[in-house]
C-alpha cells in the first residue's frame, strides 16, 4: 500500500541525506519526495510517498524516528488528508490540436504559463492520480517535457504536526 | 573565562566528560588536535599501529567497562581504516566516539590529500554524526556527541573536524555544558505499564517458559536484575552470544548459549516453549533459523530499549518499549507481589524434559587418540588456568564459537566479540582496550591463526605500553569457519581457505616483537603449560596451540529449519 509520511527534519547540513540513505540502506523504496524549509527557519518539512505493507511500514517510521535530525513524523495515509502534486508540461502545440489542449487544460483546471507558436507549457495541481489522468489524456505522442515535484500533503481538520 | 584554541577545546571536553583514555594514530588533519594533547596530561592518549585497532581497542575498553570508548584518527586514511571498528560497534551498539581531522573548511569537496567525505562514509554505521563547523561549537557537539553514544542504544557518533577549525592561533572563550538538550532525541525510559502487567500475567501463566537474554541486558547492567528474576522464577535462562555472562554460565538454570552454534538444551527449550521472555536481544537471524519455524507454540514478550528491534524479524505478542533494568524492576515487582504462583507442576515436568535433552552432553568432548589437541580443550584449559575469571576477547570463526561454549563466563562485560558483524582483527586489540581499563585483570585473547594475522601489528603496540595481554591462539592452520562451511556445504572443495605452508613461526614472530612465545603441540603438556603463560603475569605471551584441523563446530543449526533442527556431529542430526 502507498503511504504518504510527513517528516519535520532538523535543517542542517546532511540531515536529508540520513534520511534518503536509510531508505537505500534498508532497501525501502522512495517513490517520491518533496522538501523545502518550513515557516520555522530551523525545520525543513519533508514529505516521502513509499510503498509497503504494514510491517514495513512500521518499520520505516521506526527507522525514521530513531534518526536524530527526525523531529516529529507522522504516515499522512492513516487518516484522512490532503495531498497534492504540481506539474509542469511542455507539450507540442500546433495547428488544431492547440485549442483542443487547451480545452483539456480547462477540464483538469489546469493553465497554460507559456506559449510559442508550437509549444504550450502547462502546469497543473492535484492528486497524483489526477495528474497521470491529465498525461494520458494529452497523449504520450504530444507531452515533451515533464517536471512533477512529487506529492506532498496534510492531514484534514485540527490536527497539526508541528512541535 | 579561559581562552582555549579548538583543539585544546576539544581535549578539554573530552577531559570535562570524564574520558581517561584515547586511542588514536595522528596525522596531518589531527596535528592541531595532537599538539593540544602533548601540552596536557589530562587525558592519556595510547598510540596503536593501525586505525581499526583503535577502534576495537576503544570498543574493548568500552565493552568491559561500560564506558565509552574515545578514537582519534587523522582524515582520508586515517578516518576510513577506522570504518570497520565503528561498524562493529555499531552493530554490537557500543557507545564510542570517534574523532577524526578533516582538511580545511576551505578545502572540502576539492578533492583535497588525505580528504574523505568521514561523514557520508560513516553514515549508515553511526548513530549519528557532526561536522564542526565553528571551533565555539565544540564543547557542544562533545557534549551531545557522548549523550547520545551512551544514552538509549548506545552506538558509535563519529566527529569530523576540519584543521582549521582546530587552529591553534585562533581562541575562543571555553565552556563545557552541564546539560544537554535536543528536541529530536529522547531516551525511552521506562516501559508501558499495562504491556508490563500483561506480559507478567503471562509469564506466571506459562508452563514450558524460557528467558531469552542478550546483549541489551548486559549494556544496561541489568544482570543482578535478570538474575534475581529468573531465580525467583525458577525459569531456564539461555544467552545469545552478545548476551554471554548476563546470567551467570554455571548456574544450574543456565542452558546454554542458543542459536547457530547454540546448546542441545537451549534450542530445544526455544522450540519447544510456550512463552518467550526475550530482553535486550533482537531475534537475530543467526539465533532464529526460519522465522516461519520459529518457536510455534510460543507466545513472545519482547523487551528492548529500540522501538525498531521489536517485531522487526518476530511479531511480539506483546512488545515492552523500555530500558531492561527499569522494565525488570517493575517485573519483579509484579511478580512479587502477584496472586498468581508460578504453576510448578508444569515447570518440574518442563525442566525434567529440559534435563533429557541435556542429558545427552552436546558439548561433550572426546580426546584425540594420539596426543593431540582437540580446540575445546584449549578453551576448556585456559578456564582451568584462569579460574573461569578472565576477560575473554575473541576474533571470529570457529575459535570465537568454542570460547562461546566452552568458556563459563559468571559475569557481565568478561565476553567480549564482535556479535553483530562478526569482524576478525576485533580481539586482539579489544584485549589491549581491556587490559588498559583493567590493568591487573586477566585479558585473554582467544584468536585463530587466520584472524591474528588481522591485527597482528598491535603486538608493538602491547609493547610500547607494556600490556601483558595472553594470545590463545588455535592454530588449526586454515580458515576454520570457512572450512567447515566447504566441508558441509561445498563437497569438501577448500576455495581458497588454506595457507598451512605460508604460515608464520608466531613464537619467533612474538619474539621479534619483544615477547613471550610458547608452543603447544601435545595434550599431555598443556595444562602445564597454559599454566606457566597465565603465570608470566607482567609479558604479553603468545600460546601457539596446534588443534586438530578436521573439528567442527557442534551443535548446528540447519539451514532453513526451525531451532530444534540442529547437526550434533559429523554423523548425527536431530
Amino acid at each position: 500500500m502507498r503511504h504518504i509520511i510527513s517528516i519535520l527534519l532538523e535543517n542542517e547540513p546532511g540531515a536529508l541525506s540520513r534520511v534518503v540513505g536509510l531508505f537505500s540502506q534498508r532497501n525501502y523504496n522512495i517513490e517520491s519526495l518533496t522538501v523545502a524549509p518550513t515557516e520555522d527557519h530551523t525545520l525543513s518539512r519533508l514529505t516521502i510517498t513509499t510503498i509497503g505493507d504494514d510491517r514495513k511500514i512500521e518499520q520505516i517510521t521506526k527507522h525514521l524516528n530513531k534518526l536524530i535530525d527526525v523531529v516529529k513524523l507522522v504516515d499522512l495515509t492513516e487518516g484522512s488528508h490532503i495531498e497534492r502534486e504540481l506539474m509542469l508540461v511542455k507539450v507540442k502545440a500546433t495547428g488544431a490540436q492547440r485549442a483542443e489542449i487547451k480545452r483539456t487544460t480547462d477540464i483538469f483546471r489546469g493553465q497554460i504559463v507559456d506559449v510559442t507558436s508550437t509549444v504550450y507549457s502547462i502546469q497543473l495541481t492535484g492528486t497524483s492520480d489526477k495528474l497521470d489522468s491529465f498525461l494520458d489524456a494529452i497523449g504520450s505522442t504530444s507531452v515533451l517535457e515533464v517536471a512533477r515535484t512529487g506529492v506532498t500533503g496534510i492531514s484534514r481538520g485540527e490536527k497539526v504536526l508541528s512541535l | 573565562m579561559e581562552l582555549l584554541s579548538g583543539g585544546e577545546m576539544l581535549i578539554r571536553a573530552l577531559h570535562d566528560e570524564g574520558v581517561e583514555l584515547l586511542f588514536g594514530y595522528p596525522g596531518g588533519a589531527a596535528l592541531h588536535i595532537y599538539d593540544a594533547i602533548f601540552n596536557q596530561d589530562k587525558v592519556e592518549h595510547i598510540l596503536v599501529r593501525h586505525e581499526q585497532a583503535a577502534t576495537h581497542a576503544a570498543d574493548g575498553y568500552a565493552r568491559a567497562t561500560g564506558k565509552p570508548g574515545v578514537v582519534l584518527v587523522t582524515s582520508g586514511p586515517g578516518a576510513t581504516n577506522a570504518v570497520t571498528g565503528i561498524a562493529t560497534a555499531f552493530m554490537d551498539s557500543i557507545p564510542m566516539v570517534v574523532i577524526s581531522g578533516q582538511v580545511d573548511s576551505s578545502l572540502i569537496g576539492s578533492d583535497a590529500f588525505q580528504e574523505t567525505d568521514m561523514v557520508g562514509i560513516s553514515r549508515p554505521i553511526v548513530k549519528h554524526s557532526f561536522m564542526v563547523q565553528n571551533a565555539e561549537d565544540i564543547p557542544a557537539i562533545v557534549k551531545k556527541a557522548f549523550y547520545i553514544a551512551t544514552t538509549g542504544r548506545p552506538g558509535p557518533v563519529v566527529i569530523d573536524v576540519p584543521k582549521d577549525v582546530t587552529d591553534p592561533a585562533r581562541k575562543f572563550e571555553y565552556r563545557y555544558p552541564e546539560t544537554v538538550k535536543m528536541r529530536s532525541y529522547s531516551v525511552p525510559a521506562k516501559g508501558h505499564t499495562g504491556q508490563i502487567k500483561k506480559a507478567v500475567e503471562i509469564l506466571l501463566a506459562a508452563k514450558r517458559p524460557i528467558i531469552y537474554a542478550g546483549g541489551g541486558v548486559i549494556q544496561g547492567n541489568a544482570s543482578d536484575l535478570l538474575t534475581e528474576m529468573s531465580r525467583l522464577l525458577g525459569y531456564p535462562v539461555t544467552n545469545t552470544l552478545m548476551g554471554l555472562g548476563a546470567y551467570p554460565a554455571t548456574d544450574k538454570q543456565f542452558v546454554g548459549m542458543l542459536g547457530m552454534h547454540g546448546t542441545y538444551e537451549a534450542n530445544m527449550s526455544m522450540h519447544f516453549s510456550d512463552v518467550v521472555l526475550g530482553i535486550g536481544v533482537r531475534f537475530d537471524d543467526r539465533v532464529t533459523n526460519a522465522i516461519s519455524k520459529f518457536c510455534p507454540g510460543a507466545k513472545i514478550l519482547h523487551v528492548d530499549i529500540d522501538p525498531a528491534s521489536i517485531s522487526k524479524t518476530v511479531a511480539a505478542d506483546v512488545p515492552i518499549v523500555g530500558s531492561v533494568t527499569s522494565v525488570l524492576e517493575e517485573m519483579l515487582e509484579l511478580i512479587k507481589q502477584s496472586d498468581t504462583q508460578v504453576d510448578r507442576k508444569s515447570l518440574d515436568l518442563w525442566w525434567q524434559q529440559i534435563e533429557g535433552w541435556r542429558a545427552k552432553e552436546c558439548l561433550k568432548v572426546t580426546p584425540a587418540s594420539n596426543d593431540g589437541i582437540k580446540p575445546q580443550q584449549v578453551v576448556q584449559a585456559v578456564y582451568r588456568a584462569t579460574k573461569g575469571d578472565a576477560y575473554v576477547s575473541s576474533d571470529v570463526g570457529q575459535h570465537q564459537m568454542f570460547a562461546a561454549q566452552y568458556y563459563h563466563f559468571d559475569k557481565p562485560r568478561r565476553w567480549i566479540n564482535s556479535g553483530g558483524l562478526g569482524t576478525m582483527g576485533f580481539g586482539f586489540p579489544a584485549a589491549m582496550g581491556v587490559q588498559l581499563a583493567f590493568p591487573d585483570a586477566v585479558s585473554v585473547c582467544i584468536t585463530g591463526e587466520g584472524s591474528i594475522q588481522m591485527c597482528i601489528q598491535e603486538l608493538a603496540t602491547c609493547l610500547q605500553y607494556g600490556l601483558p595481554v595472553k594470545i590463545v591462539c588455535l592454530n588449526n592452520q586454515a580458515l576454520g569457519m570457512v572450512k567447515q562451511w566447504q566441508d558441509m556445504q561445498y563437497g569438501g572443495r577448500y576455495s581458497h581457505s588454506t595457507y598451512a605452508e605460508s604460515l608464520p613461526d608466531f613464537v619467533k614472530l612474538v619474539e621479534a616483537y619483544g615477547h613471550v612465545g610458547v608452543r603447544i603441540t601435545k595434550l599431555s603438556e598443556l595444562d602445564k603449560k597454559m599454566e606457566e603463560a597465565f603465570a608470566l603475569k607482567d609479558r604479553l605471551v603468545f600460546v601457539d596451540v596446534s588443534v586438530d584441523p578436521s573439528e567442527h563446530v557442534y551443535p548446528m543449526a540447519i539451514k532453513g529449519g526451525s531451532m530444534k533442527d540442529m547437526y550434533l556431529s559429523k554423523t548425527e542430526r536431530t
